[in-house]
């Protein structure tokens, strides 16, 4: 992005806070796994008691969620008008 | 002590009926007034059956209270204001009544005593949230309210014959607990279903409300799945099938939102997720279940209305609707950014948020059932909603890109009601006593752990994180995703057609064999009969007489043998 953007576009978009917001974001993440080694979680089932078990799974689990949905988009997914184009 | 206990349900339908007589000055007022009214009435209803009627020569019960019954009541008739506010100077006079009428049957649902109650206001559910459809005005609109329509009398008439083999078989129309042991109620819970947009229907839900003006798919995000979920409650607590027609329903909701570009669709399938866990909920079916089933229901239409509401403040200011036209509005919308986001929040269960203190309620009564599976796959899903609507709905319309576009804020009346079911959805998360006091168990739950903030944060943030990871993986494209409901827009179509063709490839078949045998025969008449067939060609009067004085000779030759 050219200096001129940087200058005239929302603060909230540049790229210089775009790396701070980022940086917060990390240090957010890291603050919520290690806030588990002061509040004892107990879990129901055993794995999900562990150290950063919601963290990972909650990543994970989304990245397969929008992986599969990619594998399932080039079977059903079909242009706009599509339904349109089909009744002329 | 006898006391006049005022059907709610009629009081809205009166409402909904002067709307539409009255003064367009007159009618703001009220349908401002008419869900407040209803709401007054709501609560003058107590516990049991309150009025009968007889309808048919059955005594019918037009009334029941109940604690899930008021619940449900309640905040169908809150959903109703908000709803009005948002709509009143925006929508015409009769979406606006078409939506009030539809209220009216979703509180009728709400309060039916019996079956046969409970299916007329059903119908008048169908008939006017067909209308709230039709009123997006549109060509696309008025062909999705026709498919709507069609699959919700059909899920009608299934339900009407489930009831009246349950009368005819069992004498009784009492709503209570039924169990899937016969047909009959195999009719009652599938008419039901259909409803809750369940499989392998759910895509009469993502079809129709995105057809639907701005400011009607507020109103049809409330009522219809909703009062389904009250009467699953009601007839089929802790049917186990729930439960995976329930999980199907959040996954199909969570990946088919992730495919969509339309923002509204987005929204629409996120509804079938969310009726998802309450269809689990209630297929769990412990007090702590049912208890979250009902909780998260009332949570889920104030956030879901506030979402639709920032969808269709977007659409009404820039006539757009698609991601891939969008973003960047939070510079001349903000107000519209910041009611969306919470909305966004709230559906994530985001602590301080009406949907952490609901849904957490559900998963626990997994965890307390000891249903492993059951809870692992509704954690997921609660990182899967933040994924499809807590940050992909808000990102692709208020951030993202900058679409060039610089709409205002809507109206004055959009905003207020915008603000209203903001502040509801964080005075539910911070003061969850205000909800769990009206819900049908006693709640001995407490959302605010330690444990249970820290693990609830870290699993939305980490979902929060793999979406912008994995965000090159989700560019939008333009395009519909096809569903189920492919085979009874197409595929019956197409087979109609290959039918007709193989009708019409016999009839010319068989019309040509016969045609050609025809005229073989014609041909054969005339080669005899014919101007110059043999039979009728001109003989001469000579070979006539010739052929009579033979014939006369033979006969008189015969006449001289004996015997003949």
């Amino acid at each position: 992005m050219s200096q001129h953007d940087d200058k005239h576009d929302h603060w909230l978009v540049r790229p210089s806070t775009v790396r701070w917001l980022w940086r917060i974001f990390g240090v957010v993440l890291g603050l919520t796994v290690a806030a588990q080694l002061f509040i004892d979680v107990h879990g129901h089932f055993g794995a999900d008691g562990w150290l950063g078990f919601n963290a990972a799974y909650g990543f994970l689990t989304c990245v397969a969620m929008v992986l599969f949905a990619k594998v399932l988009g080039w079977l059903v997914k079909r242009p706009e008008h599509y339904y349109r184009d089909l009744e002329k | 002590m006898f006391e006049l206990v005022i059907p709610p349900a009629f009081v809205m339908l009166i409402g909904a009926f002067l709307v539409a007589v009255s003064r367009p000055g007159l009618r703001p007022v009220i349908a401002l007034a008419t869900p407040l009214v209803t709401l007054w009435a709501i609560w003058q209803v107590p516990d049991g059956v309150q009025l009968t009627a007889t309808f048919l020569g059955y005594e019918v019960q037009v009334v029941e209270g109940g604690a899930a019954r008021r619940l449900f009541a309640t905040v169908f008739a809150m959903m109703g204001f908000g709803g009005v506010l948002f709509a009143f100077r925006q929508a015409k006079w009769y979406e606006l009544a078409a939506a009030m009428g539809y209220a009216s049957g979703a509180i009728g649902v709400s309060f039916a005593g019996d079956l046969i109650v409970m299916f007329l206001f059903w119908e008048l559910m169908a008939l006017f949230s067909v209308v709230v459809v039709w009123c997006g005005g549109t060509f696309g609109s008025k062909r999705a309210g026709i498919r709507y329509i069609i699959m919700h009398l059909l899920g009608g008439i299934i339900l009407k014959v489930g009831i009246e083999g349950i009368m005819i078989h069992t004498g009784s129309v009492e709503i209570r607990a039924l169990a899937l042991d016969n047909f009959d109620t195999w009719l009652v819970f599938i008419g039901i279903l259909v409803n809750a947009a369940a499989p392998p229907v759910s895509a009469w839900l993502a079809d129709a409300y995105p057809e639907s003006s701005p400011t009607g798919s507020v109103f049809l995000s409330a009522f219809t799945t909703k009062t389904a979920v009250l009467a699953l409650m009601l007839l089929f607590p802790g049917q186990p099938l729930l439960i995976w027609i329930g999980l199907w329903m959040i996954f199909y909701g969570i990946i088919y939102a992730l495919l969509e570009n339309d923002i509204r669709r987005i929204l629409s399938y996120s509804i079938i997720n969310q009726v998802g866990f309450m269809v689990v909920a209630v297929g769990i079916g412990t007090e702590l279940a049912l208890n979250g089933a009902a909780a998260h229901a009332f949570a889920h239409i104030f956030y879901k209305a506030l979402l639709f509401m920032s969808a269709g403040a977007v659409i009404y200011q820039t006539g757009k609707h698609k991601c891939s036209e969008l973003g960047g509005l939070f510079r001349t919308m903000p107000l519209t950014t910041v009611c969306g986001t919470i909305g966004a929040l709230a559906i994530s269960a985001f602590p301080l948020t009406s949907g952490f203190i609901s849904k957490s309620l559900t998963v626990s009564a997994a965890a307390e059932m000891h249903m492993t599976w059951v809870w692992y796959l509704m954690v997921a899903a609660s990182a899967g909603v933040f994924l499809h609507a807590g940050i992909k709905f808000p990102w692709y319309v208020f951030f993202q890109k900058d679409s060039g576009l610089r709409p205002k804020d809507p109206p004055w009346n959009m905003q207020a009601a915008m603000v209203l079911f903001s502040v509801v959805c964080i005075g539910l998360g911070v003061f969850p006593e205000l909800l769990y006091g009206l819900l049908p168990y006693p709640v001995a739950y407490e959302p605010y752990t330690a444990e249970h903030v820290v693990t609830q944060t870290q699993l939305l943030l980490f979902a929060g994180l793999a979406f912008f990871v994995m965000l090159p993986f989700m560019k939008r494209t333009l395009t519909v995703s096809l569903d189920l409901d492919w085979f009874w827009r197409v595929g019956w179509v197409r087979l109609f057609r290959a039918f007709e063709a193989l009708m019409n490839g016999l009839r010319e078949g068989v019309g040509g064999f016969v045609q050609g045998l025809l005229r073989r025969f014609s041909a054969e008449l005339m080669r005899h009969h014919g101007a110059q067939g043999v039979l009728a060609r001109a003989w001469p009067v000579g070979s006539m007489l010739l052929w009579v004085a033979l014939l006369l000779a033979v006969f008189m030759i015969l006449r001289y043998f004996p015997g003949v």
